[in-house]
């Protein structure tokens, strides 16, 4: 049925009547570019969200120390307390499914300084196996590893912000020294991490030393400021919550059910909450996008019922003729599918071009850091969705169509 | 070319309406015959069943041989288009179409070649004098020159029998007359059978036949 002469049948009568097949077709247009503009933003926005996370491990906790709010063991409320190195041993030992346990100690506002420049940042004594809780992005060098903890190297890793004011000129600075306060460290990495999820500072503004030396360099003692912990495959970090903080308690005399004092920070909660909320965008896209690409489809139906009625006389030389049924069927289905496919794939190549230009808005020394776009196959189906979506709108006005007898067409005048 | 034997038919609204009561028509090759009736008279309804393009309840109809009874739509169509011409008093041709391409129509449905259809419709329009006109649409053209190219496009498929339904009545006397002049040609040259229903007693007159119809009986 597809040759070139019904397709030229087809353009005529579409092309007859050109503002109403283009305020029709808008409809349509507009349905498609909402739902594929919407779709893209979606996924767009959501990545944005989720880099905010980057490099954080999904079943992982914190666990920080605040002033107890229960007495316990002859102690008042509202003690201070602190954890310390002890504690990773403990939990080690006592709580089985703990994958990771990795102990942080930091300080605040530290200067460090490379010949004339200055930076104002975080220190953070870590181990290597923190890595494996928040995921650094190693530019040059690498992280801490076993050997400069077990040599207490004085090394550091330093983070994006740092680098970038320390070294201004740029290049490998691994091996140069840092001061921090008094004391010199040797550069051996720099993170490029730039997760929104901060523990204790932004990992862009901080200096990463190893703990030991730092508990040293800080006269901290044995004392750490936190422990982050990611929890064995399978198994539910809220679950062993409880646990954890019983086991940490008993050792510091603080009440084993003040979930205050012992404070595990869960981001499974965290990620559970945004799960539902990109759920809950997703179905408000898809509603809205499908609403209004329906509404267009609806439009369209309603048009060529018009259309059809206007051109009964038409119709009904065309039968008396020699048209049967199945071509004037054919046909009024054709103009529908034609009349959605052309205004739907505009719609389609709008989108994609506005979502590309919005692509190129997010895009940070040439790395995206937003995809927009949709993908191939997302556009792929909104085109079959489209070509569904133009039979279901003209078979109503087909019907209508073929219901049209010859006679009835002559007696019209 | 023709024969109708008892031909009922009974229009079921809210008053049941006996419109044919009994018709029985036998029209040989080549003839050219005019139906007159008063209106009401069931002339129209006659006419579209000889068309095909209206069932009957009882009797039988042959066209060339053909019994044409009770058919589908599509082979309806299929009839309507190889055997029979229509020319209409409001000529219906289709506005947004040139008169080439209203001429090329019947041929598009028989799935003509585009180029064929192009030649054999301006071989068609040739033969109506308006070769000049064929690119024009019906609009720009005058009502004689429009019942011609519906000639054309009654011509064109070649068909057993032509049925002009007041072929005349939209037209000033003068070009009524050349329009009539011209089916009388066709009729004589190309022994086409012509059937013209009409109401006109000097349209009629000018038949080699005239069938008179009233209350739904032929009455001679």
């Amino acid at each position: 049925m597809i040759d070139l002469d019904s397709f030229h049948e087809l353009l005529q009568t579409l092309l007859r009547n050109k503002t109403r097949s283009f305020l029709t077709g808008f409809g349509v247009f507009w349905g498609v570019f909402m739902l594929i503009a919407l779709i893209g933003g979606g996924d767009g926005m959501k990545e944005m969200l989720n880099s905010n996370f980057e490099g954080f491990a999904t079943n992982s906790a914190l666990i920080f120390e605040q002033p107890t709010t229960k007495p316990y063991h002859g102690f008042r409320k509202g003690r201070m307390w602190s954890l310390n190195t002890g504690d990773i041993e403990r939990l080690r030992q006592q709580v089985p499914q703990l994958d990771v346990i990795s102990p942080m100690a930091s300080k605040w506002g530290v200067q460090a300084v490379n010949g004339d420049h200055k930076f104002n940042s975080n220190v953070k004594g870590e181990l290597p196996d923190y890595a494996r809780v928040e995921a650094p992005k190693i530019f040059y060098g690498r992280f801490l590893n076993e050997m400069d903890i077990a040599q207490q190297r004085k090394v550091c890793v330093i983070g994006k912000k740092v680098y970038k004011t320390l070294f201004p000129n740029g290049g490998d600075p691994c091996g140069q020294l840092v001061r921090l306060d008094s004391a010199y460290y040797s550069v051996i990495g720099v993170d490029y991490g730039g997760g929104n999820m901060n523990v204790n500072g932004s990992a862009e503004e901080s200096v990463v030393v190893p703990l030991s030396l730092m508990q040293r360099a800080f006269n901290m003692g044995d004392r750490i400021d936190l422990i982050a912990i990611t929890a064995r495959p399978g198994v539910a970090m809220s679950d062993i919550t409880p646990q954890i903080r019983e086991v940490v308690a008993r050792a510091h005399d603080v009440d084993p059910t003040d979930e205050k004092a012992v404070t595990v920070f869960n981001t499974e909660v965290l990620f559970g909450l945004l799960d539902n909320l990109f759920h809950g965008v997703d179905l408000l896209i898809w509603l809205v996008g499908i609403g209004t690409l329906l509404a267009g489809a609806i439009g369209v139906s309603n048009i060529m019922m018009v259309t059809v009625k206007e051109r009964t006389t038409e119709i009904g030389i065309r039968r008396a003729i020699g048209a049967t049924p199945r071509t004037i069927l054919a046909q009024i289905i054709s103009e529908s599918i034609l009349l959605t496919s052309v205004a739907g794939l505009s719609g389609i190549l709008f989108a994609v071009l506005i979502l590309q230009m919005m692509e190129l808005g997010f895009t940070e020394d040439g790395i995206v850091t937003a995809h927009f776009q949709v993908g191939f196959w997302t556009a792929i189906g909104a085109a079959a969705l489209l070509a569904a979506l133009g039979v279901l709108a003209g078979l109503a006005p087909a019907a209508r169509a073929m219901s049209i007898k010859p006679v009835d067409a002559m007696r019209e005048e | 070319m023709i024969q109708l034997k008892g031909i009922h038919k009974t229009y079921f609204g809210a008053q049941p309406l006996h419109v044919l009561k009994g018709i029985d028509l036998d029209i040989a090759e080549g003839e050219l015959v005019s139906i007159m009736g008063a209106s009401g008279s069931g002339k129209s309804t006659l006419l579209n069943i000889l068309g095909i393009l209206d069932d009957y309840d009882e009797g039988d109809y042959y066209l060339a041989g053909t019994l044409i009874k009770h058919l589908s739509e599509t082979r309806a169509a299929d009839y309507r288009n190889r055997m029979i011409g229509f020319i209409f008093q409001s000529f219906n041709l289709i506005a947004f179409k040139t008169a080439v391409e209203n001429v090329e129509l019947p041929l598009f449905y028989q799935g003509v070649g585009r180029r064929k259809r192009h030649q054999l419709a301006m071989e068609e329009l040739e033969k109506m004098g308006l070769t000049d006109w064929a690119t024009h649409y019906p609009n720009e053209m005058s009502g004689g020159q429009r019942q011609r190219v519906a000639i054309a496009r009654a011509l064109v498929t070649h068909p057993k029998i032509i049925l002009a339904d007041e072929p005349t009545g939209a037209l000033d006397s003068k070009t009524g007359v050349e329009v009539m002049q011209l089916l009388k040609k066709l009729n004589s040259e190309e022994r086409i059978t012509t059937i013209i229903v009409t109401h006109d007693p000097n349209v009629a007159a000018q038949t080699n036949r005239i069938i008179r119809i009233k209350d739904g009986v032929i009455e001679e």
